[in-house]
């Protein structure tokens, strides 16, 4: 039922590393962070996966490794979807950036880094993008409350 | 500056290249910018040499509050996105957990729903024009789309309840079918709509002034808008025809016909003309649809997300419980992730939704084009005079709710 280019991409991926399956139509890679550069450039040069629509997070407060990083990729030229998956620890959640490959990386990884904390290895501008200059924490970390503020001009008493 | 009120953002470049130029500010509340969006750029003389767009203004948590909500409750907040074209957020909010429950919607709503994504297309693309128009000083054009828009408006309001924020989207179904008389109101608009559109291009297809503003301005080609992230009508206007309702149809686009109309050159001219006749084949798709609509009930016959009928909450328990089970604890939605795209007025529009089997999701993403678009809007921007930010900036139609979440 899947795509001919996804079960080619299938067959190449699973002969390389990670488990990969099929889930509402999209091909779902779960790799090592270490596979994610090759397997990306694999995937835009040989597959035609040219548009980079999505990268975040899911933070599994509780499991190790925490963070999943969940990146989507479309094709252009087959108009199929993949999504590749990565576990990083939250003492380091480091994952190399995709800047190379992508321009729309630049933004995307920015509202990553601000909301999880993850740390896109080789993005040149990490700096706040949706919250602002000396916000501390990451708000959509699961252990941050939804509650705490961080005014930037203090309220008035 | 004073110290008591930081800078909310650090520019990329503080200081100027060159000894001639000079860095200035636009916005984050200007005028001439329809969205809350910051920009940063280096001048010489009235020619930009880089900028650094800030976004952001507008952010107030979306995807945090939707983790303390049950999945029904959500909708009210996704009309919020791209509140121009509400519906079509609900819809694709709904379809990703309808992917999730494994739902199947009914024919009727699915022609419903492709007919107001439809009919929400037109009122985000004539608000993009008139407001763009608007700003170039064509004040007709505005005054006739935005009549149009109103009267738009007006009949959405009378079907949902509400002018721009419906909430009209249920999972599983929608909120309540058509009232009487609903689609002959729908196609008076619709002629109007032609009429007023009609002069709309009489004024500005070939006025010099538009053209010279718009042509060959804010260029970018489909090599650079598909790096930088960029679909819907921005993408298309650089020719490629990528359009998810051919490519990957979905609710009932596959048994429509249309034309997926594409630029030449990528400027502003063909970003005005690519939403123009965008809008006429939304017109096309209405007609066909108002013409097919099957009857039968809007909403799927599944206890897991569909309200039992109100008659029968008051007079038999088990409908009571489920009401009630339904209303406080929320569907119980399979653990999993989907990510579900609709093809909104701007763009790519995705719902990444994270479940663990609960009433309330673990967690919900928005691929909003608005804020991947903003990332690569110094495209655009970059190497032209400071006034064409105005029409260029009006021509990505930033929509500040959906960008900043």
């Amino acid at each position: 039922m899947a795509h001919t280019v996804l079960e080619a991409l299938e067959a190449r991926l699973a002969a390389t590393a990670g488990t990969v399956s099929f889930a509402h139509g999209l091909l779902v890679a779960e790799l090592e962070p270490a596979a994610l550069p090759k397997v990306v450039a694999l995937m835009k040069a040989e597959f035609g996966f040219d548009l980079f629509l999505d990268v975040t997070a899911v933070d599994w407060l509780g499991q190790t490794p925490r963070f999943e990083v969940v990146y989507h990729f479309y094709s252009t030229q087959h108009h199929v979807r993949a999504r590749l998956k990565t576990r990083v620890r939250e003492e380091d959640p480091t994952v190399d950036s995709l800047i190379p490959l992508y321009g729309s990386a630049h933004y995307m990884e920015r509202e990553c880094h601000d909301m999880y904390g993850i740390v896109f290895r080789g993005n040149p501008d990490l700096r706040p993008i949706l919250l602002y200059e000396g916000f501390v924490g990451h708000p959509l970390r699961k252990d941050y409350p939804k509650t705490q503020e961080q005014p930037l001009v203090p309220y008035r008493d | 500056m004073d110290a008591k009120f930081p800078n909310p953002v650090r520019s990329a470049f503080e200081t100027p290249l060159r000894d001639d130029t000079v860095i200035v500010n636009i916005g984050p509340s200007h005028p001439a910018t329809h969205g809350t969006v910051q920009i940063i750029a280096e001048l010489d003389g009235e020619r930009v040499l880089r900028t650094d767009v800030h976004a952001g203004y507008l952010h107030r948590g979306f995807e945090k509050e939707c983790e303390a909500h049950t999945w029904h409750n959500l909708i009210p907040y996704v009309d919020r996105l791209n509140y121009v074209s509400a519906l079509i957020n609900d819809f694709a909010y709904c379809d990703a957990v309808e992917k999730l429950m494994g739902v199947e919607i009914t024919p009727r709503c699915r022609h419903l729903r492709t007919l107001l994504s439809e009919y929400s297309r037109i009122v985000d693309h004539l608000t993009c024009v008139a407001a763009g128009l608007m700003e170039l000083g064509a004040m007709t054009a505005f005054l006739y789309l935005v009549m149009i828009r109103d009267y738009m408006y007006e009949h959405l309001a009378n079907l949902t309840g509400a002018r721009v924020t419906y909430t009209y989207g249920r999972i599983g179904g929608l909120a309540r079918d058509l009232p009487d008389g609903w689609l002959g109101r729908l196609a008076e608009i619709l002629d109007q709509y032609e009429d007023f559109v009609g002069r709309v291009h009489g004024l500005v297809d070939r006025n010099r002034i538009f053209i010279d503003r718009m042509r060959d301005v804010g260029v970018i080609s489909t090599a650079d808008a598909i790096n930088w992230g960029y679909t819907g009508p921005i993408l298309r206007s650089t020719g490629a025809p990528r359009d998810l309702r051919k490519d990957t149809p979905y609710l009932a686009y596959a048994e429509l016909d249309f034309e997926v109309p594409v630029g030449i050159k990528g400027d502003n001219y063909d970003r005005y003309y690519v939403r123009m006749r965008e809008m006429d084949e939304s017109v096309h798709m209405i007609r066909q649809l108002v013409e097919t609509l099957p009857g039968g009930p809007i909403n799927v016959d599944d206890h897991r997300c569909t309200l039992p009928e109100k008659h029968l909450v008051y007079t038999e328990i088990e409908s009571l419980i489920n009401h009630f089970k339904l209303i406080m604890e929320g569907p119980r939605v399979p653990a999993g992730d989907a990510y579900a795209a609709h093809e909104s007025p701007n763009g790519e529009l995705g719902f990444y939704l994270v479940s663990t089997g609960d009433g309330v999701p673990y967690k919900v993403h928005v691929r909003a084009p608005s804020f991947v678009h903003m990332g690569g809007v110094h495209k655009m921007l970059d190497g032209y005079q400071l006034a064409d930010i105005v029409p260029t900036f009006g021509s990505v139609n930033m929509i500040g709710g959906e960008c900043d979440r």
